[in-house]
């Protein structure tokens, strides 16, 4: 989807304004919000992919306005209230509704240290060769999925060259929205900054992204 | 000020529930309110919550990512390893896990500047670096990195010359980049650990160079 999320090329942000001696946490709330994305149960349909995309509906004012970790309380509760886990009575005052359900298998504390070490492994087997090699000329389409998708507008339309072949992984665009994992070839594209950015750009500074083959076209 | 999900109740991917006008507007009394109802509901366990945060605050750092610039320093055979398979290499250290599972590593020299963004979300190799900065994870950095990382690089006091290129990677996958900063000169007598010592975060990101900016710790 053409949203908020793909910031990308944008002005008008304002400065980085990175801090001095950042603090793990700027508030107890976030360290929180933090340990539930880790530990709490999810949807099962949440994948990762469906995780981003949640985040993407952020409608823009909010996205712009609020805090990462605000992010994903506003992602969590959109995934449980999709799935019918809460209510929105339920969230709004905090407590479980008479007579519903209760788990018994959230993760517990002696099961974090095995859990952080837990690789997800997106990689998959795909019987097609690839498309593309490395070096090759290859143009980004010039298309506006208004799902998920991990293609960003800033390449759009615009020749870059393969450096990097990573063989078949996850396809995001199918992964967010329950169609299957449907793994495709994925790549690393170098895009040269005045193809980007027009001849004001740098003459030898470039950009890469990570993309996957159904976004690329031979150029 | 509330914010609204009351228009969007329906299950719906296009109209998601994102909240609703009658939770509190301040972050901290929805996220309590939050976590006392999945722990009712038996969906998290509270000292699970504990026990990922000391995680992150005490164990999961920058001194990993660190390590793996050190050893690459002193070691020819390991560096070999990591450029071309930096999963495999840094498996060896035990380091990968949750948010750092296929690791790409790209290697400044006095040619080459890189420097590394998620532009559409937040993607950062946790397992190597630990908890994101806020600056990374927001939105001016994300917007400029791609289209003048010269001057993102000069908001923290890093200038490069013409002659440098600068290669600006949009983690837009699940690789997960790492940069190998260039060994600071003079640093020949000094242990892996030391060596360590120098490395920051900001450089594994990009954003500094070595053994120059000082940073918060951890």
């Amino acid at each position: 989807m053409n949203g908020i999320h793909d910031l990308g090329g944008m002005h008008g942000h304002g400065p980085i304004a990175p801090e001095k001696d950042e603090p793990a946490f700027h508030a107890p709330w976030e360290a929180r919000m933090l340990g539930i994305r880790r530990g709490a149960t999810f949807p099962p349909e949440v994948n990762i992919d469906r995780w981003r995309h949640l985040r993407e509906l952020i409608p823009p004012h909010l996205y712009l306005s609020r805090s990462y970790y605000d992010h994903w309380y506003m992602s969590y509760v959109a995934a449980l209230l999709q799935s019918g886990w809460m209510t929105a009575e339920e969230i709004k005052s905090g407590h479980a509704a008479p007579g519903g359900a209760r788990r018994n298998d959230a993760m517990r504390p002696e099961e974090v240290w095995e859990a952080q070490k837990t690789r997800g492994i997106f990689t998959r087997a795909v019987a097609t060769l690839p498309m593309f090699a490395i070096g090759q000329r290859v143009r980004a389409r010039n298309i506006h999925p208004t799902g998920h998708t991990r293609l960003p507008r800033y390449v759009r339309g615009k020749i870059g060259v393969v450096r990097l072949h990573h063989g078949g992984h996850v396809f995001p665009d199918a992964n967010a929205h329950g169609q299957g994992e449907a793994p495709q070839h994925l790549y690393t594209i170098a895009f040269p900054m005045r193809e980007l950015w027009g001849s004001d750009a740098s003459p030898h500074d470039e950009a890469c992204a990570d993309l996957w083959e159904s976004y690329l076209e031979p150029a | 000020m509330p914010y609204s999900l009351s228009n969007h109740p329906h299950h719906h991917d296009h109209q998601p529930a994102h909240g609703h006008s009658d939770v509190p507007s301040d972050p901290a009394l929805r996220t309590k309110a939050l976590e006392s109802l999945l722990t009712e509901k038996g969906l998290v366990d509270p000292a699970a919550i504990d026990a990922w945060v000391e995680a992150y605050e005490k164990k999961i750092g920058p001194r990993r990512g660190a390590q793996v610039v050190a050893r690459a320093w002193v070691d020819p055979n390991f560096k070999g390893r990591l450029l071309r398979d930096a999963t495999g290499a840094i498996e060896t250290l035990g380091f990968l896990g949750r948010e750092a599972q296929h690791i790409v590593v790209v290697e400044n020299t006095p040619a080459i500047h890189n420097l590394v963004v998620c532009t559409l979300c937040s993607c950062y190799p946790w397992g190597l670096l630990g908890l994101p900065p806020r600056w990374y994870k927001a939105a001016p950095y994300r917007a400029r990195a791609v289209i003048d990382p010269r001057g993102v690089l000069a908001e923290f006091g890093l200038a490069l010359g013409d002659e440098v290129e600068v290669r600006v990677w949009d983690s837009t996958a699940e690789l997960r980049y790492l940069v190998l900063p260039e060994r600071p000169g003079g640093t020949e007598h000094l242990s892996e650990a030391e060596l360590a010592a120098l490395v920051t975060r900001d450089a594994m990101i990009g954003v500094a160079k070595a053994g120059a900016l000082r940073e918060g710790r951890a």
